[in-house]
């Protein structure tokens, strides 16, 4: 016998809606909005209590911040989202959901910071596209359909963030979305947040960056190392956004034959570990996906933490079809 | 008790990437013309007078002390109670002979008066005794106000400074207590040490003439404090640690090692008693956590005055970090003024001791920084002591030669009054 997430009151694993409050048993997802940053009940250095001020009365720090560091846990995935240490804002959203006996779906987006309200511009591309792969899922819906539906609905719903008067400022985002079943992947992108599968025998990114940069050594005109040091290096080839002209992302699918994990991030970690390899040296061993989170995200803060990080770790052929 | 408190924090809120330190003048402000006077009865006054043997010479200098003390039994409001103890290597209370605190009436001041009348000049010293002797008379008023005002001429000869230091931290918080010297023959840094520890003031008395109206200011001064023991509580967030806490105006005394733990990450450093219209400033310095560049901000510490565990007022002390050196760069004009104030009371008692040490090059440097740091804020009671010491060539860079034929009596002013220090002109 289980209980219902929202109230509390026993179900049972066939039922597909609690009889109490009428809850989707199904489905369970990270909130829409975002998840409640850790300050809202519990601030960061773990403190639990705040004065009449709105300061923590453990280590002093203002209560607010709501998204400075959001972290969210559901079975065989899980995410944490952390502002960094240079940056005034945190501009990466995350939301992750599982359907129960089908699989995990989860998407993170980079607000691009030149862009107006571009924390928003990232919140709402995450909910839009996240509902899109839940929805699909639950019916049975093809992934790579499902995926595309995703980057369609997000980019429209992100274009409507717009201000007329304001083109150029435009809110808008990256995008990376993973929808896993016990034995498939579906990887979708655009931009330059990543999607790396990492397992027993190595580590491999799944996605290539839509920057110029990237774009420069395809055709042969940078080469690598060049790239890494050209001041286009970050500048977005592809979007979303009202000014994106995207229409759709581009896509890989796998079969997932052993397990391990999938890892989706922003650049805020990837600067730091650009090659597969340096993420594999860093990965935690045996430990849940959000321990495994909370480390990467630890390595991107040591390291400088230059940009806002996002890491979302789901585990493959970890029971999650359950 | 009809007194308001207010608290005011004067800091850089910026601080740069990766700094720990926050330094802030937090100044308090007792207002209300509300502030009744303690009830005479909630007041106990004890009197200490030197009586040893080195009062006899010059011959007006007992005479001056009894004219004195017979001034400040006068200024006793009717009902505090009081007693007057002389001081020698023993401590004898010389009224009442007997018995608790007398209350103050016409006959009971004309019997102390009478009593003091008859002292006479002979024995030892140990300042030691005489506190823990006040101290035993003004046990029986715990929960009242409790002033002693010690008058000396000498130095701690019967007692070893370990002596002294075991009565202090003894005495330290049951009583708040004003010193006074007499003549050259007393050491300025040990009745200094007497008088932060009694939360009180220090001050040379070159003139026994002028000490009648100095000891009636003094206990009418003690009689109007409004609130008694009232502490200052610092609230510090975890893994923080307060380096000082310096009560910088009117005059420096160090508060630091005065802590008591008042409840988690808090502690309660004393300030004494308040009276009606006061202000002082405190320089407070924090060591903390650094925290990420944002606009996130924190509360480095939580300034609270309480007296008991009655919350009287308070300040928040705000910071946060930036990467604009323009912001964080910038010196705080009040934490600058105090900061200079303290440099100043030190370069010239360090510069008073190298001049009695023969280091004429230590003294010229030390005391000219003090002329210049006089100059530069304004501090001219100061400037004036200085110019008796030192010839001053140039205020501004500093530039002095020490003078010949300095008199003890303005070596000792400068000195005793080195810590008074003046407030930054907030227009
Ligand atoms: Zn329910
Ligand atoms: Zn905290």
């Amino acid at each position: 016998m289980d209980c219902c997430p929202e109230c509390a009151a026993p179900v049972s694993a066939q039922d597909r809606f609690c009889e109490a409050c009428g809850r989707n048993l199904r489905v369970r997802r990270t909130p829409v909005g975002g998840p409640d940053s850790p300050a809202a009940t519990r601030c960061a250095c773990g403190g639990t209590e705040f004065d009449r001020d709105a300061f923590c009365t453990r280590c002093g720090l203002a209560r607010g911040g709501g998204r400075d560091r959001v972290e969210f846990t559901l079975p065989g995935v899980a995410g944490v989202s952390d502002r960094g240490r240079r940056r005034r804002r945190n501009e990466d959203s995350m939301a992750f959901g599982r359907v129960r006996g089908r699989g995990v779906a989860a998407v993170v987006c980079d607000g691009v910071a030149s862009s107006e309200r571009a924390e928003q511009a990232s919140q709402t591309a995450v909910d839009t596209a996240l509902d899109v792969l839940l929805t699909a899922m639950q019916s049975g819906g093809d992934a790579e359909r499902s995926t595309a539906d995703a980057v369609v609905a997000a980019d429209a719903a992100v274009a409507r963030l717009a201000r007329p008067e304001a083109p150029e400022l435009a809110p808008s985002c990256t995008y990376v979305s993973v929808v896993a079943t016990e034995d498939s992947a579906t990887v979708g992108w655009v931009g330059d947040s990543r999607a790396y599968l990492v397992a027993q025998a190595g580590a491999a990114c799944l996605t290539s960056d839509d920057t110029w940069a990237a774009q420069l050594v395809a055709q042969g005109v940078l080469t690598e190392e060049e790239a890494l040091t050209d001041r286009r290096a970050h500048v977005l080839s592809r979007w979303l956004g009202a000014d994106s002209g995207t229409d759709a992302p581009r896509t890989v699918t796998f079969r997932v034959e052993v397990s391990g994990l999938l890892v989706l991030c922003s650049d805020g970690l990837w600067n730091y570990l650009p090659e597969p390899e340096d993420l594999l040296e860093v990965l935690p061993r045996g430990v849940t996906p959000v321990e495994v989170a909370r480390e990467l995200v630890e390595v991107a803060l040591k390291s400088g933490g230059h940009d806002n990080v996002t890491v979302v770790v789901v585990q493959l052929r970890g029971g999650h079809g359950a | 008790m009809g007194l308001e408190f207010a608290v005011e924090v004067f800091h850089n809120e910026y601080l740069a990437e990766g700094a720990d330190r926050v330094d802030a003048i937090v100044t308090v402000t007792a207002s209300g013309d509300g502030a009744e006077p303690v009830a005479a009865d909630r007041i106990a006054q004890v009197i200490v007078v030197d009586t040893s043997g080195s009062m006899r010479y010059p011959p007006a200098k007992l005479a001056a002390a009894k004219e004195a003390t017979r001034a400040a039994i006068d200024s006793l409001r009717d009902g505090v109670r009081f007693a007057v103890v002389a001081g020698t290597e023993t401590a004898r209370v010389v009224y009442p002979t007997s018995g608790p605190l007398k209350s103050a009436s016409a006959t009971t001041r004309k019997n102390a008066k009478a009593a003091v009348a008859g002292l006479r000049a002979d024995g030892g010293t140990a300042m030691g005794t005489w506190l823990r002797t006040a101290d035993r008379l003004l046990s029986r008023h715990e929960g009242g106000m409790r002033h002693v005002i010690l008058l000396t001429d000498g130095r701690n000869q019967h007692e070893t400074p370990a002596e002294l230091s075991a009565v202090l931290a003894q005495v330290a918080g049951r009583f708040t207590g004003d010193c006074r010297g007499i003549g050259t023959d007393w050491e300025v840094g040990e009745l200094r040490r007497i008088a932060e520890t009694l939360l009180g003031t220090v001050d040379i008395v070159t003139d026994p003439a002028a000490l009648a109206a100095d000891f009636r200011a003094m206990t009418g001064t003690a009689m109007d404090r409004a609130v008694a023991d009232v502490s200052l509580r610092l609230w510090t967030p975890e893994g923080a640690e307060v380096v000082f806490l310096k009560q910088a105006a009117p005059s420096l005394a160090d508060l630091t090692d005065r802590r008591a733990d008042a409840g988690p990450r808090t502690g309660d450093y004393p300030t004494g008693a308040w009276s009606g219209a006061e202000s002082r400033d405190y320089h407070l310095c924090v060591k903390v956590r650094p925290a990420p560049v944002g606009d996130r901000r924190m509360l480095a510490s939580r300034v609270s005055l309480v007296a008991g565990d009655e919350v009287l007022g308070g300040g928040l002390v705000l910071v946060r970090w930036t990467e604009d050196s323009a912001l964080s760069t910038r010196i705080n004009p009040e934490v600058a003024h105090h900061t200079g104030q303290a440099e100043m009371a030190q370069a010239i008692q360090e510069g008073l001791e190298a001049r009695k040490a023969g280091d004429v090059a230590t003294a010229t440097a030390k005391l000219g920084k003090a002329v210049r740091l006089a100059h530069e804020s304004g501090h001219t009671d100061t400037a004036r002591l200085l110019a008796r010491v030192v010839e001053v060539e140039d205020a501004p860079s500093g530039t002095v030669r020490l003078r010949a034929g300095v008199t003890d009596a303005d070596e000792m002013t400068l000195d005793t009054r080195s810590t008074m220090t003046k407030r930054v002109g907030r227009g």
